[in-house]
């Protein structure tokens, strides 16, 4: 997708001699690459405003008005221009900015993170003078000094290019860093007491120059020279950043954001930045796990397979295919979701759902869909979506950059105020189940009509509340299709390869044989086995009671997967799962851009990739896959699978990924219908989640674990003064004949008479108040 | 240390309406912290990112950046002396000197009593009267030894309290936006301006 | 010596008691030219006046103040004027005489500027320093509002204006313009690089903005009043009018004058009684600089020189903002350029890497050369640290930097290094100026043992 509309047209002008053409309004350090004449740079980033400060990109051009030295990353292409990155000028010009960067900045680069990978260093000692002529004393200030929970600032280091700065105030928008004083004292900084806790700033090490930025998880970890990389695709959420993963003596040690503009330019979030560590971490299962005298003990992969074999075999042959479920595979790939869903065909399972009844129905991915470049592209973003900032963090970065730099409007619906709702045209709050009503009312309004004709509208779609039924949020973007009919849709589903695992066939048949309907069947004794597929229902399931019930009940659990999670501990099996980085296969993102996941590191222990797995257990049960490479599995899929016909023979899955679409198309018909109004007395809930929480990517990580918080229940301030609290006071939250006790945070980001709690925090467990067929949550807020 | 008083708020909001973006506002204010308090407190900066919509980090990268906001207090009277070339080619490091030795610290620091701090100074603007030092902001010409230590000593004796304000006091006069204000250039501008 | 003359156009209330107040610029003609603006003549024809009148602008550069006013793209508002009177430029003293003696006056330029701008907002920009300067301004202000000279409706026009007073708070950077826009806009007062941010193109939140001096906007009355040719006709063709000149240094009677422009020589100010009655205790003239701290430096031959843009750009050199300051026979040369070079190194934004990095560390080894550990090596650095700041080292100066304030430092060093290197020899190898000069460190207590 191009930002601008108007037609561009071309300049010819000439670097260092050759030819170059080149778009009006282009720079000049862009012309110059690609001509092949690199242009030492500090400050310039392709994604990031120009400020042309370092003053290192100086060129010679030579226009109508004779010669002039130009810094090339302001300076805008023009006919006839010529110029010179190695004239004599341009030249003594390079070298004397770098001999002056260099007056100040400490010679240590053989301590430094950045010694290997520095611009400064390389640009040192290629064009360099060799020897410093500044005798003075070098400017001094404490050591590296941490300005958040993963950042380190070390100032003597700092080239004052204004990266970091720009990127936290431009791109992320969280101006928590400053430069501060002036002139030789400038120097970056936090304001007291406050540090740079921005979801982002890990980007701000990315992009610094220099070893000034550091982060808590890399630093001293490895050396540039010890480092492998591979490209691959972040599958921490549903955006799909694509990364660089990084080992160092086959362990990971860094993911780098890498620029593709139709998903992430080049950023990550702080979560999938940092939650390399988990796969590192010493707690991964090593070996297969087989319950004996009550204990899970290790065992080989052949007693394992044959134990879960003969589970599968007995239930099967007892109670029928129907008894045997399958939840999970969202944090796998398509290829193992292919597997698995082949095996489910062969012993005929229906029941399998790789949502955790938290997410959308399956049709939404048949409405008319929206990639991430044409939802920021459009006239009108409607958002009907849990935070994004706090979901699909880089997604937030899009949207907030087409609501400030580009023409993009946002209506945001929402029970609580989020990160975009600051850069939105219009946030309207509502109660939860209300926004079928709301959205229609907006609708009906002069303003919005005329809003929405202005051009394409697209409705960003996702479960923003689990403590209600996915219906409102339905019903409401089908008000948004039938106002209209251009709009198109972008589901934002929660996991990572959520929208893959259903393509390849890990989807629910039915309606009825969805996560809560399995374990509802479960609860009731109809499903015997549950196999779970790096699935965590009884942290995830909203309806915490039903997901309670279905495993007292069901006889049979078996795990795949990467840790001991509150639910494999429950198997009588646990199967080791190779992690991130251990395997090889494709994504899918939430806009259907399948993009490739590759493998750095051996696997942990004996761990294997779930479709290996999935191989080996059908073998074991007598049932031939026909695969017996990843390769042979991944053609078998592209071949039987329509929907991913398009990634065959295709090289951009290794790098920008390629959209495949849903061949279906549905309307949502049924009419706007809201839930019933909440009575006064109570409040109506909202559980969502939050960046940290106590996933297990981030509880293994020991950078990110701390920075999941004490769970809480949010008021608004004048609901606080309504029941006379204060920030802190334990409440009393009831509903559906369940109370859970919790903190008060004081929150006006929150509607009156809406509770807000944070998913999945520590302490009391929300999810108890949940039940998954009661529309909306209705609470009773009592001081302890 | 302490937030702006209500009664600067109501000015700060006034202050405000003047200019086409909040942000603008910003040194102003500061300036207004800074009269409260004699210097620009914590608090004060968090008190005006909340005015203007802004991150406390915006506050202090700004205000950091210009010589006159202090984060820490300073004496109840800056004596800034100017050095620079006018004043130097006449005497401004012998009247530093001599300030320095009178008052018993060095440039930049405060007396113990909290009463002055000496500064050596960029140039202010009178250099036809040279040497010239500032008192808050309050101009003396052709300053001598001799006229530095009466100074000191009226500064002293408070007989100069009515001519030299506190240390953050600037104009004693201030603009003030009455009916008269057609606040146009706010409002619809482009409307006035196609006149 | 018999000196040209003129009328006093900007300093004529300068000796009345009451000329700051709004009864006392009333009686002395003022707002006359205003209603004549706004009642009788159009936007262009004031326009035409101001180009007529080929007033250059007094802030430093010395562009003609009619030729920047049509810069302003036709058809697109909000545009506004912004009035520099940041006035920090070392030996610059006039725009705060104007503010604290005759506000009134600036308002009235300010406003006319706006008739003829087609603007509806001003932001009056005082140096934050100059508390008087703003209670007087401030106090001027609101008497022009209370009788309908700004604000709507302005003498029963169609013609409203506001403008908004406010101020630096220490930052000599500031008064670059587009770095003014930026504090102006609550920012860093750090420059933007032109282009493509030309104020009258992008300036003020982005919109076409005019940024002038208040000596400049301080014409404009007499302007409007008596007619563009009557101002181009005093003063030389090339450089019109009365223009403010303050004159520090070594001189028997330091002062600020109004001087008919482009005719006056740099010794007539110097020695004529009227003006500074010559060099103190009848010593002699060893170098001068003719603009400000950021010029290059003029010595003896220089002294009959006319005070003419053209001819003094020509010598090398620039009247700037109407900066002189004398240096007699006794001065310490070496001690001279550190002090200047130490002002830039003190004041750069820190924006640019050459300017950040190289001012600080010409300023240092001028330092270490006074304090008597100057190394032979030292001098050639000294040149190739200006080189990497302005390559050349020529002027007008070439610049790796965003703003003029880098390579200002150079013209000190460039002028006296290389008309006084024996002088930096001499410190180099014996710690202390030469005989017959005074080290301006040296306690009058010690001086005299
Ligand atoms: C470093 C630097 C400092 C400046 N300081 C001032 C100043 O204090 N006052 C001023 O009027 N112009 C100053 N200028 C010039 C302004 O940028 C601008 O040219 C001027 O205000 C335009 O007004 P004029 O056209 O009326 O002269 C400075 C320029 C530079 C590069
Ligand atoms: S030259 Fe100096 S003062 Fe000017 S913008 Fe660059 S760093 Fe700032
Ligand atoms: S890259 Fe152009 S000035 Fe820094």
């Amino acid at each position: 997708m191009t930002d601008t509309v108007a037609p561009k047209t071309t300049v010819s002008l000439t670097v260092d001699g050759r030819a170059v053409e080149a778009q009006s309004g282009e720079l000049l350090i862009t012309a110059c690459e690609r001509s092949g004449s690199f242009v030492p740079h500090f400050c310039y980033h392709p994604r990031m405003s120009p400020v042309g400060m370092c003053r290192q990109c100086i060129v010679e051009v030579e226009g109508p008005r004779g010669k002039a030295l130009v810094v090339s990353c302001m300076t805008p292409v023009a006919e006839g221009q010529a110029v010179s990155t190695t004239s004599e000028p341009a030249k003594r010009a390079q070298e004397g900015v770098l001999e002056l960067l260099l007056a100040n900045h400490p010679l240590d680069c053989p301590v430094c993170d950045k010694g290997g990978e520095c611009p400064l260093q390389d640009q040192a000692f290629s064009h360099g003078p060799g020897e410093s002529r500044y005798v003075e004393e070098k400017r001094h200030y404490e050591k590296p000094i941490p300005i958040s929970d993963l950042v380190f600032l070390d100032r003597e280091r700092c080239i004052l290019c204004d990266r970091c700065t720009r990127f936290a105030g431009e791109v992320a928008g969280d101006p928590l860093i400053s430069f501060t004083s002036r002139g030789n004292n400038t120097q970056v900084m936090t304001f007291p007491d406050e540090p740079f806790s921005s979801y982002f700033s890990g980007n701000t090490v990315q992009i610094c120059p220099v070893g000034a930025l550091t982060s808590s998880a890399y630093r001293f970890k490895a050396r540039p020279w010890d480092l492998d990389q591979v490209e691959s695709t972040c599958t921490t959420c549903s955006v799909g950043c694509r990364t660089v993963i990084q080992s160092s003596r086959d362990e990971l040690v860094r993911y780098q954001g890498v620029d593709i503009e139709a998903v992430n330019w080049g950023w990550l979030c702080d979560r999938g930045r940092f939650n390399f560590e988990s796969v590192n971490s010493k707690n991964r299962v090593h070996t297969p796990l087989v319950r004996k005298d009550g204990a899970l003990a290790e065992a080989t992969w052949a007693t394992a397979l044959d134990a879960a074999g003969r589970i599968l075999r007995t239930v099967l042959n007892d109670k029928g295919p129907d008894a045997v479920a399958i939840i999970g595979g969202a944090r796998g790939s398509n290829e193992d979701a292919f597997a698995w869903s082949k095996l489910a065909d062969a012993l005929g399972i229906t029941a399998r759902d790789a949502q955790l009844g938290d997410g959308l129905p399956t049709e939404v991915f048949a409405l008319p869909q929206a990639t991430i470049a044409q939802t920021c592209a459009s006239a009108t973003i409607i958002l009907l979506a849990p935070d994004i900032k706090e979901e699909l963090p880089v997604l937030y970065l899009r949207l907030r950059d087409a609501a400030e730099k580009r023409t993009a409007r946002i209506i945001e619906v929402s029970p609580r105020a989020t990160g975009l709702s600051a850069y939105a045209w219009k946030s309207v709050r509502h109660d939860p189940g209300d926004q079928p009503r709301v959205m229609s009312e907006l609708l009906a309004t002069a303003e919005v009509a005329a809003q929405l004709s202005r051009g394409d509208v697209t409705v960003v779609m996702g479960r923003g509340n689990l403590a209600e039924s996915a219906e409102f949020t339905l019903l409401a973007t089908g008000a948004v299709l039938s106002a209209a009919p251009q709009t198109r849709v972008l589901p934002v589903v929660r996991r990572g390869n959520v929208r893959g695992a259903v393509t390849a066939g890990l989807a629910p048949r039915r309606a009825d044989t969805d996560t809560n309907a399995i374990l509802a069947a479960a609860a009731a004794g109809r499903v015997e086995c549950l196999v779970l597929l790096g699935a965590d229902p009884l942290s995830d399931v909203p309806d915490a009671d039903l997901v309670r019930r279905a495993f007292a009940s069901v006889k049979h659990v078996v795990a795949v997967d990467t840790f001991i999670t509150d639910s494999s501990r429950h198997a009588e099996v646990v199967l080791p799962a190779a992690a991130y980085g251990e395997k090889v296969g494709t994504t899918t993102n939430c806009e259907g851009r399948v993009s490739d996941v590759a493998q750095k590191i051996t696997t942990a222990g004996t761990a294997r990739p779930d479709w290996m797995i999935a191989a080996e257990l059908a073998l074991e049960l007598g049932i031939d896959l026909g695969v017996s490479s990843y390769d042979e599995l991944h053609d078998s899929m592209v071949a039987s699978v329509p929907a991913f016909a398009p990634i065959a023979q295709s090289n951009s899955v290794r790098h920008e990924g390629v959209v495949v679409e849903h061949p279906v198309s549905v309307r949502i018909t049924a009419s706007p219908r809201s839930a019933a109004p909440r009575l006064t007395h109570q409040f109506r809930l909202h559980v969502a989640r939050v960046m940290y929480d106590r996933a297990v990517g981030t509880a293994e990580s020991p950078s990110l674990a701390p920075l999941a918080r004490e769970s809480a229940v949010h008021l608004h301030s004048s609901d606080a003064v309504r029941l006379g609290v204060r920030e802190g006071s334990d409440l009393r939250v009831a509903a559906n004949g369940s109370a859970v006790v919790l903190p008060l945070v004081i929150d006006d980001a929150v509607a009156r008479g809406v509770a807000f709690v944070p998913f999945h925090q520590h302490g009391s467990d929300v999810r108890q108040l949940i039940r998954h067929d009661v529309p909306v949550t209705d609470v009773v807020i009592e001081v302890v | 240390m302490s937030r702006l008083s209500d009664e600067r708020v109501a000015l700060a909001r006034e202050i405000i309406g003047r200019f086409p973006r909040k942000k603008s506002a910003l040194i102003p204010l500061l300036h207004l912290a800074q009269e409260q308090d004699g210097y620009v407190a914590q608090d004060a900066m968090v008190h005006i990112a909340e005015l203007l919509d802004l991150a406390p980090a915006e506050v202090y990268g700004t205000a950091s950046f210009y010589e006159m906001f202090k984060f820490h207090p300073v004496g109840k009277y800056c004596i800034n002396i100017c050095t620079n070339i006018s004043c130097q080619l006449v005497g401004a490091w012998n009247l530093l000197h001599h300030a320095e030795e009178r008052l018993g610290i060095k440039s930049g620091g405060t007396t113990d009593d909290g009463l002055f701090t000496i500064e050596d100074v960029e140039c202010i603007a009178a250099c036809t009267e040279a040497p010239a030092l500032q008192v808050n902001y309050r101009y003396r010409y052709k300053v001598t030894p001799d006229s530095f230590d009466s100074l000191i000593e009226e500064l002293e004796s408070g007989e100069l309290q009515g001519e030299i304000p506190p240390h953050g006091t600037l104009g004693a006069v201030r603009q003030i936006t009455t009916a008269a204000w057609s606040n146009r250039g706010i409002e619809d501008q482009a409307k006035v301006d196609s006149r | 010596m018999s000196v040209p003359t003129g009328p006093r156009i900007i300093t004529s209330r300068f000796d009345l008691a009451d000329g700051h107040t709004y009864a006392g610029y009333l009686r002395t003609g003022g707002y006359a030219s205003l209603r004549k603006a706004v009642g009788t003549m159009t936007p262009q024809q004031v326009h035409d006046e101001v180009k007529a009148a080929e007033i250059q602008g007094r802030g430093g550069a010395g562009f003609p103040a009619g030729t920047k006013w049509g810069f302003l793209p036709a058809g697109v508002f909000p545009r506004y004027l912004v009035i520099n009177g940041d006035e920090s430029e070392p030996g610059t003293y006039k725009d705060r005489m104007l503010m604290e003696r005759d506000p009134h006056q600036l308002i009235e330029g300010i406003v006319i500027a706006c008739y003829a701008l087609n603007a509806s907002q001003a932001f009056l920009y005082v140096r934050g320093e100059m508390a008087h300067a703003q209670e007087r301004l401030a106090q001027a202000l609101n008497d022009a509002y209370a009788n309908n000279m700004v604000g709507k409706n302005i003498c029963g026009s169609t013609f409203s204006v506001d403008i908004t007073l406010t101020w630096g708070a220490g930052a000599y950077i500031v008064g670059e313009e587009t770095a003014l826009i930026e504090s102006l806009e609550g920012e860093r007062g750090m420059p933007r690089l032109k282009p493509p941010f030309f104020p009258a193109v992008k300036g003020l939140y982005m919109q076409p903005t005019i940024v002038n001096n208040v000596e400049t906007l301080a014409n404009v009355p007499y302007i409007v009043g008596k007619g563009g040719g009557d101002f181009k006709s005093i003063g030389a063709p090339t450089s019109t009018g009365m223009r403010m000149f303050a004159v520090s240094g070594h001189v028997n009677k330091p002062g600020v004058f109004e001087v008919p422009n482009g005719v006056t020589t740099f010794r007539m100010l110097f020695e004529a009684p009227e003006y500074c009655g010559g060099v103190r205790n009848g010593g002699t003239i060893k170098a001068f600089i003719p603009g400000g701290a950021s010029a290059m430096w003029f010595f003896p031959e220089h002294l009959d020189m006319a005070l003419d843009k053209p001819t003094v750009d020509k010598a090398g050199s620039m009247l700037g903002s109407g900066a002189i300051v004398a240096m007699d026979q006794t001065t310490d040369m070496v001690a001279a350029c550190w002090r200047i070079v130490r002002f830039f190194a003190r004041e750069s934004c820190g924006k640019c890497t050459p300017c950040r990095e190289g001012t600080t560390w010409l300023e240092r080894v001028l330092k270490r050369m006074l304090d008597g550990h100057g190394r032979a090596e030292d001098i050639d650095l000294l040149f190739e640290v200006s080189e990497s700041i302005s390559p050349g080292i020529a002027w007008p100066p070439r610049q790796t930097t965003i703003c003029p304030l880098g390579p200002s430092a150079v013209s000190p060093i460039a002028s006296a290094v290389r008309r006084f290197r024996h002088e930096f020899e001499h410190y180099i190898e014996h710690g202390r100026p030469i005989d017959g000069v005074v080290s301006p460190f040296v306690t009058h207590a010690a001086s005299h043992a």
